[in-house]
């Protein structure tokens, strides 16, 4: 008798042993430190991020730029989307012209070894590098990326916050607009938008874009505004005397931000597809710059001849909006405080032998 | 609730209004439609420019002329819409006319395919929640959501249309692939079916024989250019149509189901041939549609005839047994079509278009061709926009469904020990279909303005094209044309995903705070 409570006892704390577990890990730490944690544990979001900010750190750097426009900062890449080198001819497969050089298969496999070679991602039409091509329209995707997200953001919290705090007309009124924007399809507004002012530049374009970005955010934190301020601890502060100000900034806002970060990077993945479909239909960024929208439409027609025009530009395309994707995942699990941990294979085991045994007691 | 509807109604007008005239004026001031003209050399150039000046009213101010758009627009409740006049002098309506049921047949197809195919997916990962096939499904879907359509569609183009139709003129299927494709589908199947290592194994197994013992015979029998299913896999796949739609809608055990819809089966096969002879001799959706409501009927006094409780579920089963196995015969009608099809001169075995709706130069009368020839138009854009569009689906579905299996009614429904079919079938997925309901409903009209791209890649002359067409050309009356209708669309859409839900879920009380 004694001994089968004691493997009753055995199996419950197997079973809660879970719940220890988790309990421990968050011991003493605080809200920050519980999320990085809880993201660097998913694996996929990790690898997205490195990605991310090596794509990032390559494509800034690649070129020249000018600092304030006077100094000229130069870039680690020989060509500049400018330059002019000669088409490479010969070694190439099927008489094509400019083929690229990169190489990934070691000599000993029969390849050319590692290595970048002239021309890593081929030629153009004109001979221009594409690599250097492809680096300047990465920076272009995520700079009109990052400010169509940065404004999006910004006007969808300030929006969405100020209807869910305030409620009653002020809510209904912002809401009705809301309501208003999203009845504009954003590929109408973006394709009017882009045919007028697409030759101000890609960052004039990318704001007025933001512009119309917002309204899917700010639904979604006036939603979490308002179940947010009926919670006691908004209570608590309003008889303790803060003012509304000190209640959205120090207790409602950063309960919020999970929410508001997983959709940012929504929002951000979603306005890099925006910005190459519309360049793609020609009424995004026009030439003479670059985009890597613009670098797929534009090369399209070579692609069974030269496909290398066609790959890479879409490859960065896709790396760019998956990482983004990923990390968001990443971070929806990191601020979801009824995420649980995935219970290891291991962990699994132990539990299905213990109740094997505590079966084979009964 | 009526004056629910009322004021919601009133309000969406209001909101419609506000919208189209803030687009007219940014459309209007963005470009002047007589650009061109004034840069052309014609001797007429003055005269030209006047012209369209009257035609267009261009000498009134475009927040005025608005409202003469306005009232044009709002002859659709007198049954006389008038849109204006486009830039080469045909009515907006007549465009509009054109080009709707093109992007709607578009549109409504992915939007069919993407919802079934990721609500399936979504459901199994959920099932299979952190398993192998949970993760790579995930990384599916997030692949597929990052890609930009315009490249996808160019890919499909180049391999998928012009690399089969190559395939097709010398039908070999190499050994390598009849390999990989067993191999592939038992990965599939394995990791969809398979818990333990053992069942795991002997799926794959099994569904490696199956699918390159298939791509087998397809190669040496030359089937891919001249399909048929016959009469008697017909049987087979309906007989296993019926167990299947038997075991998930009430379960095996339920014999007056499983007889209700064998029953149904076995007529499939009795009607094979006199449907066929109906096909054959009076061809046209006329035929098609009362031989389903033949269908539907008798289906329904089947299912009755072996029920004498709980009819209704078993009603049902019957019918959607009965609408799948006559789909199959009608599929296998199609492909009777498929060698006739490929024959003809505008085809010349080249059944896969990479532009267009529809073949221009095919004469052929025959209803079959023709339909078949839709459907192979289709194939590609819809196949391009279902691919980014079940993503989407996927990801919702497996989250509303984990969210409903942590609810306690399902604690309740397993506690009362009620079998996993009817938990994961009766309970968990109905309230899964809840919110799914509605994203469709909001989605499709999404998807209406999302098919411009896809419009464009493959030439169709749909709402997108014209809209293209409108900005370019500086065409007004033609963008505001096709705005109004998406836009009407889109608010329409919302508000009956609203009506939808309340309708759906009686926990949600419409009127409340809207």
């Amino acid at each position: 008798m004694a001994r089968k409570s004691k493997v009753s006892v055995e199996s419950t704390e197997v079973l809660s042993g879970e719940n220890a577990i988790q309990n421990k890990e968050i011991e003493g730490l605080s809200q920050g430190q519980i999320v990085r944690k809880r993201f660097f544990r998913h694996r996929a979001a990790v690898i997205s991020l490195v990605t991310i900010i090596v794509i990032v750190v390559m494509a800034f750097t690649a070129l020249d730029f000018r600092l304030f426009g006077i100094w000229r900062v130069p870039g680690w890449w020989k060509w500049t989307p400018e330059d002019l080198p000669e088409l490479r001819f010969g070694d190439c497969p099927n008489d094509t012209v400019g083929c690229p050089t990169i190489s990934l298969l070691p000599k000993f496999l029969g390849g050319q070894g590692i290595g970048l070679g002239t021309h890593p991602f081929g030629q153009d039409d004109i001979g221009r590098d594409f690599f250097a091509l492809v680096m300047k329209g990465t920076q272009r995707s995520i700079s009109v990326m990052v400010i169509i997200g940065g404004i999006g953001a910004t006007l969808g919290v300030i929006v969405g916050s100020i209807s869910g705090f305030y409620r009653g007309r002020i809510d209904a009124i912002l809401m009705r607009f809301v309501d208003f924007m999203i009845t504009i399809p954003v590929i109408i507004i973006g394709s009017v938008i882009g045919y007028r002012y697409g030759n101000l530049g890609a960052v004039f374009l990318a704001f007025l874009l933001g512009l119309f970005a917002w309204t899917g955010l700010s639904r979604l934190v006036r939603g979490e505004f308002l179940s947010l301020r009926e919670r006691e601890f908004v209570d608590a502060a309003r008889v303790a005397g803060a003012t509304n100000k000190r209640i959205i900034f120090k207790h409602i806002l950063p309960n919020a931000i999970g929410v508001i970060i997983v959709s940012v990077t929504l929002l951000l993945s979603g306005a890099i597809l925006l910005e190459t479909a519309l360049s793609y239909i020609g009424f995004g960024v026009v030439p003479p710059d670059v985009s890597l929208g613009l670098l797929i439409s534009q090369y399209q027609d070579s692609f069974t001849t030269r496909p290398w025009l066609f790959w890479y530009p879409g490859l960065f395309i896709i790396s760019i909006a998956l990482s983004i994707n990923f990390i968001g995942d990443g971070l929806r699990d990191a601020f979801d405080p009824r995420q649980r941990r995935r219970i290891s294979k291991k962990e699994r085991q132990d539990s299905a032998t213990a109740r094997k045994l505590a079966q084979a007691n009964d | 609730m009526v004056a629910f509807v009322l004021r919601r109604l009133g309000v969406l007008s209001v909101i419609l209004f506000g919208s189209s005239f803030i687009l007219y004026n940014v459309a209007a001031i963005s470009g002047d439609p007589t650009a061109d003209l004034r840069l052309s050399t014609d001797p007429n150039r003055d005269f030209l420019i006047a012209s369209l000046t009257r035609e267009l009213q261009l000498d009134v101010p475009p927040p005025l002329r608005y409202f003469l758009w306005l009232k044009g627009v709002l002859g659709v409740f007198v049954g006389n819409p008038n849109f204006g006049m486009g830039r080469d002098g045909s009515a907006v309506v007549d465009s509009l006319a054109l080009a709707l049921p093109v992007t709607l047949r578009l549109v409504l197809a992915a939007t069919i395919f993407a919802a079934i195919l990721g609500i399936m997916i979504g459901i199994v990962t959920a099932l299979r929640q952190y398993s192998r096939f949970d993760y790579s499904m995930t990384f599916i879907a997030f692949l597929l959501f990052s890609l930009p359509v315009f490249w996808v569609a160019v890919l499909l183009k180049e391999y998928l249309a012009i690399s089969f139709n190559n395939f097709l003129r010398e039908p070999q299927i190499p050994i390598s692939w009849i390999i990989g494709i067993g191999l592939v589908s038992g990965l599939f199947w394995a990791s969809v079916i398979g818990r333990s290592r053992k069942s795991f194994w002997l799926t794959y197994a099994a569904a490696f024989a199956i699918s390159s013992g298939l791509v087998a015979i397809f190669g040496v029998t030359g089937w891919l250019l001249n399909p048929s299913l016959g009469p008697v896999v017909v049987l087979l796949l309906s007989i296993g149509i019926a167990f299947g739609v038997t075991q998930l809608s009430v379960g095996l055990i339920n014999k007056a189901a499983l007889r209700a819809s064998l029953t149904m089966a076995g007529l499939s096969i009795v009607a094979y041939y006199p449907v066929h002879w109906v096909f054959d001799n009076y061809p046209g959706s006329l035929s098609i549609f009362l031989l389903a409501c033949a269908l539907i009927t008798t289906a329904v006094f089947v299912g009755l005839a072996f029920s004498k409780i709980d009819r209704a579920p078993i009603v049902r089963t019957t019918i959607i047994t009965a609408v799948l196995s006559a789909g199959l015969v009608l599929v296998d009608q199609f492909m009777q079509t498929w060698k006739p099809y490929m024959e003809t001169d505008a085809i010349n075995y080249r059944p896969v278009p990479t532009v267009g709706q529809r073949s221009d130069l095919l004469d052929s009368t025959d209803f079959w061709i023709t339909s078949l020839d839709v459907i192979t138009h289709l194939f590609l854009p819809t196949l391009a926009l279902t691919l980014i569009g079940f993503a989407g689906y996927i990801r919702f579905a497996r989250g509303t469904l984990l969210e409903v299996l942590n609810q306690d009614y399902i604690r309740t429904a397993r506690a009362k020990g009620l079998t996993e079919r009817t938990v994961i079938m009766r309970h968990a997925f109905r309230n899964t279909m809840i919110p799914m309901a509605t994203i469709l409903v909001a989605d499709f009209a999404g998807v209406v303005g999302g098919a411009f791209i896809t419009e464009s890649v493959f030439a169709w002359s749909g709402m997108g094209t014209l809209a293209l067409q409108g900005i370019r050309g500086q065409d007004l009356n033609l963008l505001m044309g096709v705005f109004f209708i998406t836009a009407t669309m889109a608010v329409l859409a919302n508000f009956v995903a609203d009506l939808l839900y309340s309708a759906l879920d009686p926990r949600i009380r419409v009127g409340s705070g809207a």
